[in-house]
């Protein structure tokens, strides 16, 4: 047994737990070719940079406003969907559709990007018909001011199917005969769906909250990378684009590395501070004080 | 013939009768015609945003040029389907490379990811020595993540830039897959493990003859996981891949479709078929291998992730 853990293990420290150490350039001046031994150390200086820098707060404001719409517009879409396949009656349409609707998840979000702009975009269907119409073109995939709604829109057409498996498990796991006594009481639809379904999806809903807001700093990055030339990086830089391009492409290793390492230790932080609010609900949350099953 | 139809079709008839089909409980009132109405417009308007643009990728890929500038450069049903487009970004040799190195990836990132996940998944779901603390090494993973520059950093320093082992290894391991896997393999009633060990397998043996056999499906699901995340890797192409050579097919496709590089001198073919249906063949050709494996592994993909992640 112990021989089997080795590949998992050699690959969890060479691809996980090294690199984790290796956010210690976040503390230095980090110069490639001296290497991290190499290397000054500076201190918190990379962090203060960091405070000082308008493009900083701009990512995070926009990856801020990213997670509240998608909070906002995202999270209740699996629900009302799984609700809806659940009150169909027909078993057939139920397999089409989620067949169906689950299939944009398997999709790349380049691919996903590239539908958008055929549809959406300058020469895309919906302009080109505008056009032979007569009619004014609509940018919907330059126009920063919108991005938000629209980086949303692509977010729901990708994953809201896909989010609506786990709420149509809980449903299905939800005890019959509770309908079938409040029926018998006189309970019509709506009061079934308010004192049965919803508390019997409560769980789960909290469970997700709690994941959703642990996640809060991390919006997706293909996603804006992908549109960072179209809209501009005034409304689609996020801190994990901030982070590729002041490292990588800017060459600031050590401002990247710092940026980074801030956004994993707060998502982190926020994860337990969620997890907490979660007990106090009396929810059992992600994780308690035994990890694991 | 007739009667291998007919009989099929009996047989159709009769596996409908017995599948189990509740129908509406007794309890449940029919919709009334508002929100019977109003579910169908939901139903009805999702469904075609999923179809419409897939449908339109794909006929304009095949529309040709006169019908395709009649209409103004889209198609949602070509009238004489063309291959004009495919033979030309397959005719230079850049697209067919990129296929090869997504498959390359695809296939070796697959076998590799399942090899470590399903021995990590099996160990660890035992009651065995340090179980529980690689258990807790893993379950971590979900906690935090070690960030974009220490990664490449660590890439670099493996010297695995600017090789296909940069797009296959840091993927070769996700913990929400570990944890599918791992919790059917505690569903494997001890019993019959215990039984094999008493017969004197070792535990590979064990593994490779009891629990495998017996975990088709989550194989099945996982792998398609890990297979769909290989094939659609684009990032960590952009981060580690600079020679053209190695592109993988969603790189080509961001590169020459949605930033709208020019494809003709890029990818060394004489374009004669409009530019738009090119990209479209390019947008087709990373969809397909998708829509191919989707609905043979659909069926049990539900399953395998619920058991995630109700247990996990």
């Amino acid at each position: 047994m112990l021989l089997m853990m080795i590949p998992g293990v050699a690959f969890l420290a060479l691809f996980f737990y090294i690199p984790i150490l290796g956010n210690v350039i976040a503390f230095q001046d980090y110069q490639p070719f001296l290497g991290i031994s190499g290397s000054d150390w500076v201190g918190l200086a990379n962090f203060v940079d960091l405070y000082f820098n308008p493009d900083f707060w701009v990512a995070l404001r926009n990856t801020i406003v990213l997670a509240v719409w998608q909070l906002v517009l995202f999270f209740p879409v699996p629900l009302g969907l799984a609700l809806i396949v659940d009150s169909l009656v027909s078993n057939k349409l139920r397999r089409w559709f989620q067949s169906l609707v689950y299939l944009p998840h398997f999709l790349s979000w380049v691919l996903v990007i590239a539908l958008f702009q055929q549809v959406l975009g300058g020469a895309g269907l919906v302009n080109n018909t505008l056009r032979d119409l007569g009619m004014d073109t609509v940018p919907f995939m330059t126009n920063p001011d919108t991005f938000p709604l629209l980086a949303t829109i692509q977010l729901v057409w990708k994953d809201a199917g896909w989010a609506m498996i786990i709420f149509l498990a809980s449903l299905a796991s939800i005890d019959g005969s509770l309908y079938e006594a409040a029926a018998a009481d006189g309970a019509g639809r709506w009061r079934r769906m308010w004192h049965i379904t919803l508390p019997g999806l409560r769980s789960i809903i909290v469970l997700l909250l709690i994941l959703r807001i642990g996640d809060i700093l991390s919006v997706g990055f293909e996603q804006f990378l992908l549109q960072h030339d179209a809209v501009g990086a005034g409304a689609s830089e996020v801190l994990d684009t901030f982070t590729y391009f002041a490292g990588v492409v800017g060459g600031g290793w050590s401002a990247g590395a710092a940026a980074g390492l801030a956004k994993g230790v707060v998502g982190a932080l926020l994860i337990f501070a969620a997890n907490k609010v979660a007990h106090r609900l009396g929810e059992p949350g992600i994780f308690q004080k035994k990890v694991g099953s | 013939m007739t009667a291998t139809l007919s009989g099929r079709r009996a047989t159709k008839r009769l596996n409908k009768q017995l599948s189990f089909n509740p129908g509406r409980p007794a309890w449940k009132e029919p919709a009334s015609p508002l929100y019977g109405t109003i579910k169908a417009i939901i139903i009805g308007g999702i469904s075609l945003s999923i179809v419409i643009p897939l449908l339109l990728v794909i006929s304009t890929s095949l529309a040709d040029d006169e019908q395709l500038i009649a209409a103004g450069g889209f198609v949602l049903w070509p009238t004489h389907p063309s291959f004009a487009a495919y033979q030309a970004i397959f005719s230079g040799e850049f697209m067919i490379r990129a296929l090869g190195v997504s498959a390359f990836i695809t296939a070796i990132g697959t076998f590799l990811a399942l090899f470590i996940t399903i021995t990590m998944a099996y160990a660890t779901s035992r009651p065995v020595m340090l179980g529980r603390p690689v258990l807790l090494l893993v379950l971590f993973t979900l906690l935090f993540a070690p960030g974009l520059i220490p990664m490449f950093l660590m890439v670099k320093q493996l010297g695995l830039l600017n090789t296909v082992w940069s797009l296959i290894l840091p993927g070769t391991f996700a913990a929400f897959n570990f944890v599918v896997m791992r919790s059917f393999f505690m569903n494997i009633p001890a019993e019959l493990i215990e039984a094999a060990r008493i017969d004197g397998a070792s535990d590979f043996m064990i593994l490779r003859k009891i629990v495998l056999p017996l975990s088709k499906a989550v194989i099945a699901v996982v792998g398609l996981f890990y297979a769909v995340g290989f094939w659609n890797a684009f990032f960590n192409a952009m981060l580690y891949i600079n020679d053209q050579t190695l592109y993988p097919v969603q790189l080509v496709l961001r590169n020459y479709v949605v930033q709208g590089g020019s494809m003709a001198e890029a990818i060394g073919v004489t374009s004669t078929p409009p530019p738009q249906s090119m990209q479209m063949a390019i947008v087709v050709v990373a969809l397909l291998p998708i829509l191919i494996v989707y609905p043979f592994l659909q069926k049990h993909f539900t399953k395998g992730v619920i058991t995630g992640a109700i247990k996990g």
